[in-house]
C-alpha cells in the first residue's frame, strides 16, 4: 500500500493512526491506520470480528483507545468533542429505541439536541421520514417496528442534521432487498456533502456504492483501495469449464492435462465443473479451447468469469482454500 | 451541561408515558389516605374484637399516631420505589445501548445524568406531594388540622429522604451494567445508612434523622435539627451524583 497522508490533514475527513484496541488478551484493532478523503463513500469490509465495530466504535467516542489516535475531521474522538460540535452521525449495528416513543418523537428529541427548534425542525424531521420511508410509521410508537423499520429510524436520526461525518455499522442487514436497494441508494445519495464511512460484510453492496474499500480481518487493515484497484490487483482471471455428461467422469485426467496449457496457474475441480486461473487470460483462452477441441471434450458451458470483490476478499482474507474446501 | 433540556423534556415524559408517574402518584395517595385511617381506626377495631383488658389498655388514638404512621407507610413505600426508579434507568440504557444513541449527539454525560436523577426526583416529589395532600386531608377530618405548613414541611422532608436512596440506587445503575446490581447498590446503601443512623452522634444526619424533624414540624413544634440533616443529606446527593458523573464520563459505552 501506498503510504498514508496524515490523518489530521484538512482534506481527510476521517482518519485513524495505530489505533489499537484490546480487549483483556483480545486483540481486536491491531494499529489501523486509516486516512478517509472527504466526501466519498468508505466501505469497511471484513468477516466477523474482523474488528469493524470496534473501529466505529472508536471513531464515535463510545470506547476509548488503548493506543493510538482517531479523528474526525482532525479533532480527537477521544473527549467526545466531534459529538459535541455535530460532526457525527452514528448508525450502531443493532440499533435500539426507547420503545415508548414515537419514530417522530424520536427525531424530535434528536433534532433538539442538534439545537432545532420550530417550523424548521418539523420540516428538517418531515425531509427526513421521507428519505428512509417512514412517513407513515412516524406517529406509531417505536416498540411496534420492525428490524427493518428500527434501522430505517436509526439512519434517519444519524442523518437528521446531516453531518459532516456519518459512521455506519451495517446499516442494511436487516432490511428486506428492496429495502437494502433504497437505502444503499439513499446513502450513495449523501455523497459529497457528507463522508460516509460504512461497514458490512455484504461484498455485493460494498462493490455497488463504495469509492474505496478497505478490507479488515483479525484486527489489522489489509489492504486499502478503490474497487478497480482491487480486482486488478488481487481478482485472478479465472475460466468455467463445464464439460458434458461423458466427460463429467474423467474430470481428474482433464485438470492434469488443461494444467499443461500456456499460463494456467492452477485448475480447481468441483461441482462437475473445472476453474482455471491464469495469468494470461488473452492467451490462456484459446490455448483452452484449442486443448479441449484436441482431445474431443464435448462441452456445456465455456466462459470467462468477471472478476469479484468475493474472490479478492476470500484471497486477502485466506478464506478461499476455506471456502474451496 | 450541553442538552441537557432536551434531554430533560424526554426523561419526564417518559415517566409519564411509561405510567411510572402514575403508578407512583396512585400508590402514594393510597397510603397518604390509608395512614391516618389505620391511626384512627386500628385502636377501635382491636378494642371491639379484644378482650376488655386488652381493649382498655389500647390508648385513644391521637394525631401524632397519624403522623407517625404516614411517616412509616409512605417512608416505606417510598424507598421501594425510590430504588425501583432508579435500578435502570442508566443500566438498561446502557445494556440496550439507548446511551450510545444520544451520547454520539451533542449531549454531554453530565446532562444525560443529570437529566435522568431530575425526572426520577421530579416524580418521588408528585407522589410525596400527593401523599402528603390526601394524608393531611384525611389527618385534619379524623383527628384535627394541622399546621399546612408544618405538615407540607414534613412531606418536603420525606422526599428529600427518598431522594437520598434513589441516589444512592442511581448511583449503583451508573457504575453497573445490570439493574439488579443497581438495586442490590441501593438495599446496601439502605442497610448502611440505617447502621449510620443507629450511631447516637450521627443519626439526626441520616434520611431517617429527616423524619423526626418532619415529624415535630407536621405537629407544629420545634425540631431539635432541622438546618443540618437538610443541609447534609442535600450534599449527599449531590456528592452522590459526582461521583456517578465521574464513574460514567470515563465508561465505554
Amino acid at each position: 500500500m501506498p503510504p498514508l497522508p496524515p490523518a489530521d490533514r484538512t482534506d481527510v475527513a476521517i482518519g485513524c493512526e495505530g489505533l489499537t484496541k484490546r480487549f483483556g488478551t483480545v486483540l481486536a484493532l491491531d494499529g489501523l491506520d486509516l486516512a478517509v478523503p472527504r466526501g466519498i463513500v468508505f466501505g469497511f469490509l471484513g468477516p466477523n470480528g474482523a474488528g469493524k465495530t470496534t473501529a466505529l466504535r472508536l471513531l464515535s467516542g463510545l470506547a476509548h483507545p488503548t493506543a493510538g489516535r482517531a479523528l474526525i475531521d482532525g479533532i480527537s474522538t477521544a473527549a467526545g468533542e466531534p459529538n459535541r460540535r455535530g460532526l457525527i452521525g452514528y448508525l450502531d449495528q443493532n440499533p435500539r429505541f426507547p420503545g415508548w416513543m414515537t419514530g417522530r418523537e424520536l427525531l424530535d428529541v434528536v433534532g433538539q439536541l442538534y439545537g432545532m427548534r420550530g417550523a424548521a425542525m418539523r420540516q428538517r424531521v418531515d425531509e427526513t421520514l421521507e428519505l428512509v420511508g417512514l412517513s407513515d410509521a412516524a406517529p406509531r410508537r417505536i416498540a411496534g417496528y420492525s428490524g427493518g423499520m428500527r434501522q430505517r429510524l436509526g439512519l434517519g436520526q444519524a442523518v437528521l442534521n446531516r453531518p459532516p461525518v456519518l459512521l455506519l455499522d451495517e446499516p442494511v442487514s436487516a432490511l428486506d432487498p428492496e429495502g437494502r436497494h433504497d437505502v444503499l441508494a439513499t446513502i450513495r445519495g449523501l455523497a459529497g456533502s457528507s463522508t460516509v464511512l460504512f461497514s458490512t460484510h455484504i461484498l455485493a453492496d460494498a462493490e455497488r456504492i463504495c469509492d474505496r474499500i478497505a478490507i479488515l480481518d483479525h484486527g489489522r487493515l489489509l489492504t486499502d483501495a478503490t474497487v478497480g484497484e482491487l480486482l486488478e490487483r488481487y481478482a485472478q482471471p479465472v475460466y468455467r469449464i463445464e464439460p458434458d455428461a461423458r466427460h463429467v467422469a474423467v474430470l481428474s485426467a482433464l485438470a492434469d492435462t488443461l494444467r499443461g496449457v500456456r499460463g494456467v496457474t492452477d485448475v480447481i475441480e468441483g461441482h462437475g465443473e473445472l476453474r482455471v486461473l491464469t495469468n494470461d487470460p488473452e492467451a490462456t483462452g484459446p490455448a483452452l479451447l484449442a486443448a479441449l477441441a484436441a482431445h474431443r471434450v464435448g462441452l456445456v458451458a465455456f466462459e470467462r468469469l468477471r472478476p469479484s470483490l468475493e474472490e479478492v476478499f476470500l484471497r486477502l482474507t485466506g478464506r478461499g482454500a476455506e471456502a474451496a474446501a | 451541561m450541553t442538552g441537557l433540556g432536551p434531554l430533560l423534556g424526554k426523561e419526564l415524559r417518559e415517566q409519564w408515558r411509561t405510567k411510572r408517574l402514575l403508578v407512583v402518584l396512585i400508590v402514594f395517595a393510597a397510603f397518604g389516605i390509608a395512614s391516618p385511617l389505620l391511626a384512627k381506626y386500628t385502636p377501635e377495631l382491636i378494642r371491639a374484637l379484644a378482650s376488655d383488658e386488652l381493649a382498655n389498655a389500647v390508648p385513644p388514638p391521637t394525631t401524632a399516631d397519624a403522623v407517625d404512621q404516614f411517616l412509616k407507610n409512605v417512608g416505606q413505600t417510598g424507598v421501594l420505589a425510590a430504588i425501583l426508579l432508579a435500578m435502570g434507568s442508566v443500566a438498561l440504557d446502557k445494556e440496550r445501548g439507548i446511551a450510545a444513541l444520544f451520547l454520539t449527539k451533542p449531549a454531554s454525560r453530565g446532562a444525560y445524568l443529570l437529566a435522568k436523577l431530575l425526572a426520577i426526583a421530579a416524580t418521588l416529589l408528585a407522589g410525596t406531594l400527593a401523599a402528603t395532600a390526601v394524608g393531611y386531608g384525611y389527618t385534619g377530618w379524623l383527628f384535627e388540622t394541622l399546621p399546612v405548613g408544618g405538615y407540607a414541611a414534613m412531606g418536603l422532608l420525606l422526599f428529600l429522604q427518598l431522594l437520598v436512596y434513589a441516589a444512592l440506587t442511581f448511583l449503583g445503575s451508573t457504575l453497573a451494567r445490570s439493574s439488579l446490581v443497581a438495586a442490590a447498590f441501593g438495599i446496601a446503601g439502605l442497610a448502611l445508612v440505617a447502621f449510620i443512623g443507629a450511631l447516637p452522634a450521627v443519626g439526626s444526619y441520616t434520611p431517617g434523622g429527616l423524619s423526626e424533624a418532619g415529624r415535630a414540624l407536621a405537629l407544629g413544634q420545634q425540631p431539635e435539627r432541622l438546618i443540618g440533616p437538610v443541609a447534609t443529606n442535600l450534599a449527599t446527593v449531590i456528592a452522590i451524583f459526582v461521583v456517578a458523573w465521574w464513574a460514567f464520563r470515563r465508561q465505554e459505552l
